[in-house]
């Protein structure tokens, strides 16, 4: 099956108290919960999982790859990837090794993306500074593509120590390096970094208006096509989107409300409806939230990955299979017969370890052309 | 020419705004040929909005309006009350959450109110400070309006608010009409990647 666009859902993996009861989960439970959560996104047949990357309480999952990789084992079509992964603070060897290992044990099914992070204090931590970040990003990420793509490398920066006759092992699965995607908030810088590389650009969606991430995305639009990879429209461009849906939806608002007015990201500021007018925030009916995503095509182009943050804010783990169940029952199949009419034939799918294999082969067969 | 205003009197009707608009008017009548355009931002109006700001990280639609002109603004004119021997927190906040390069080299004129002239020099340890770190060029006139001043004030030896606002006034139309145009928007376009990976190669 071709999936033109591919639908998942991201976690930051907080470990939030349910502000309805009063509890507050283990770390284990919410680490067991975020493996049922993923389970269940293949169970209804959604695309992808990706989990983010903290190294400070409340968050658990420090250590993704571990994670992935055992959840690679109890799936069989689930892409595997991140939200973010942090390329400023981890060593770049140390990423391409993991995610090329990841890579073989979920025969492919991985791809990343890089983030900064803005957890002042993670940097010093790691021996960084984080007024270095978009520097960090830059050097951090050169390192890391070419150590997917060069058997033996010599290398000398600024951040880390020096390589000479290196070799990243294992060596990515079929010689094709994961797929990276580049997410940003706020920084053009990533935005062009990820044109130039000819990478994907994931808009997280969720903290500004949507104004703020059409800019972005046109950037990256823009230079794509100014470095060569495509047209404008062929850039790989993935967004997020966070719903809570019920049947009715006054349902949906009447139990999201306290999750909402609590939550540790915006609680305690503006009301649910305004944040719902300002931001891509659909709380409503599977109807509304399918009316909402189809205008993102509007507002970003026809686009090839969309990601939904659903277990946050304390929620428990049966309310967010629940979601899930009505995300993949009622909403994903009809966003995908939606986004597949008009689609020009130029805009390419989601690209997967498949698709990036078969580009290969046909690159190192094809004539070159005078 | 577009001259905005903030305000950040907190009563109805308010002495900060007063002084606001004498200020505004004393600069539209200097720049009369310019076309000058005001639009008066009520802090007031917007305090929940900023303080919603702080709190998801990105201000909306409304506060997002009031931002836009201010970085549009030709030059600015920003008047406080000054509680507890300083700015007050609405106006701080305000600046806050504005762009620390949207008054970059931006003409502005400081003014404050205050119960006592005691607290005047507010201006100077707090305003220009926090206005000199976002860039902006400060007329050397900073304006107090004690509330005496509004009775009269001056003496032999010192002038009277309407004198000083006169000279802030005049000082503010001066830069407006004298300064180097300002470079052509460079828009969106970032620093191509090239130039971004070559500043990391490593020093010899």
């Amino acid at each position: 099956m071709v999936t033109k666009v591919q639908f998942g859902i991201f976690t930051v993996g907080d470990v939030t108290m349910d502000p309805t009861t009063g509890r507050t989960p283990t770390e284990h439970e919410r680490i067991k919960a975020m493996v049922t959560i993923a389970l269940k996104a293949e169970e209804v047949g959604l695309d992808v999982f990706a989990t983010g990357e903290h190294h400070n309480p409340p968050f658990v999952p420090s250590s993704p790859t571990t994670m992935l990789g055992y959840i690679a084992a109890r799936t069989e079509r689930l892409i595997l990837s991140t939200s973010t992964t942090l390329i400023t603070t981890n060593d770049p060897v140390k990423i391409a090794e993991d995610f090329a290992m990841l890579q073989h044990l979920a025969e492919g099914r991985v791809d990343v993306m890089m983030g900064r992070g803005n957890t002042g204090p993670v940097y010093p931590w790691f021996g960084q500074d984080i007024r270095q970040g978009i520097p960090l990003a830059v050097e951090n990420y050169a390192l890391l593509h070419r150590l997917w793509r060069e058997d033996v490398v010599d290398w000398e920066g600024r951040f880390r120590t020096p390589l000479q006759g290196f070799t990243s092992t294992p060596r990515p699965l079929d010689g094709v390096p994961p797929f990276v995607w580049h997410g940003s908030i706020r920084s053009p810088e990533i935005a062009e970094q990820a044109a130039y590389y000819g990478d994907g650009f994931f808009a997280n969606n969720i903290f500004w208006p949507k104004e703020h991430f059409q800019r972005l995305i046109a950037l990256y639009r823009r230079r794509y096509a100014h470095y060569g990879h495509g047209t404008a429209e062929q850039a790989v461009v993935g967004l997020g989107g966070q719903v809570f849906m019920r049947k009715n939806s006054q349902d949906a608002i009447k139990e999201f409300r306290p999750y909402f007015d609590n939550a540790p990201v915006y609680g305690h500021g503006p009301s649910l409806e305004e944040f719902t007018a300002e931001t891509p925030l659909t709380v409503g009916s599977p109807q509304q939230v399918i009316e909402r995503t189809l205008e993102f095509r509007d507002y970003f182009g026809d686009y090839q990955r969309q990601l939904f943050l659903m277990d946050h804010a304390g929620l428990p783990l049966k309310t967010v299979l629940e979601q899930l169940d009505l995300l993949g029952e009622e909403v994903v199949p009809v966003l995908r017969a939606e986004f597949a009419k008009g689609r020009p034939a130029g805009v390419p799918d989601a690209p997967t370890h498949a698709s990036l294999l078969a580009a290969k082969r046909e690159a190192e067969i094809a004539p070159v052309e005078a | 020419m577009k001259l905005v205003v903030v305000t950040a009197g907190l009563t109805q009707p308010s002495s900060t705004r007063l002084l606001a608009d004498r200020l505004a008017e004393a600069a539209v009548r200097r720049l009369a040929g310019h076309e000058p355009d005001v639009r008066v931002i009520e802090l007031r109006e917007l305090a929940g909005d900023v303080a919603n700001a702080f709190v998801t990280g990105f201000p909306n639609a409304r506060l997002r309006a009031a931002l836009d002109a201010v970085t549009e603004a030709d030059a600015l004119i920003a008047v406080t009350p000054i509680f507890s021997g300083s700015y007050s927190g609405l106006f701080k906040s305000f600046f806050d959450v504005l762009d620390n390069t949207a008054l970059t080299g931006k003409p502005v004129l400081v003014a404050a109110t205050g119960g006592t002239a005691r607290h005047s020099l507010a201006l100077e340890h707090a305003l220009r400070p926090l206005f000199a770190y976002l860039r902006a060029v400060v007329v050397p006139t900073a304006v107090y309006a004690a509330a005496e001043d509004w009775g009269g004030g001056q003496d032999a030896f010192t002038d009277g608010l309407g004198e000083r606002v006169e000279r802030a006034a005049a000082e503010l139309a001066g830069l407006l009409t004298h300064r180097v145009p300002a470079a052509a928007d460079a828009g969106e376009e970032v620093v191509p990647f090239k130039e971004q990976l070559a500043a990391l190669r490593p020093k010899r």
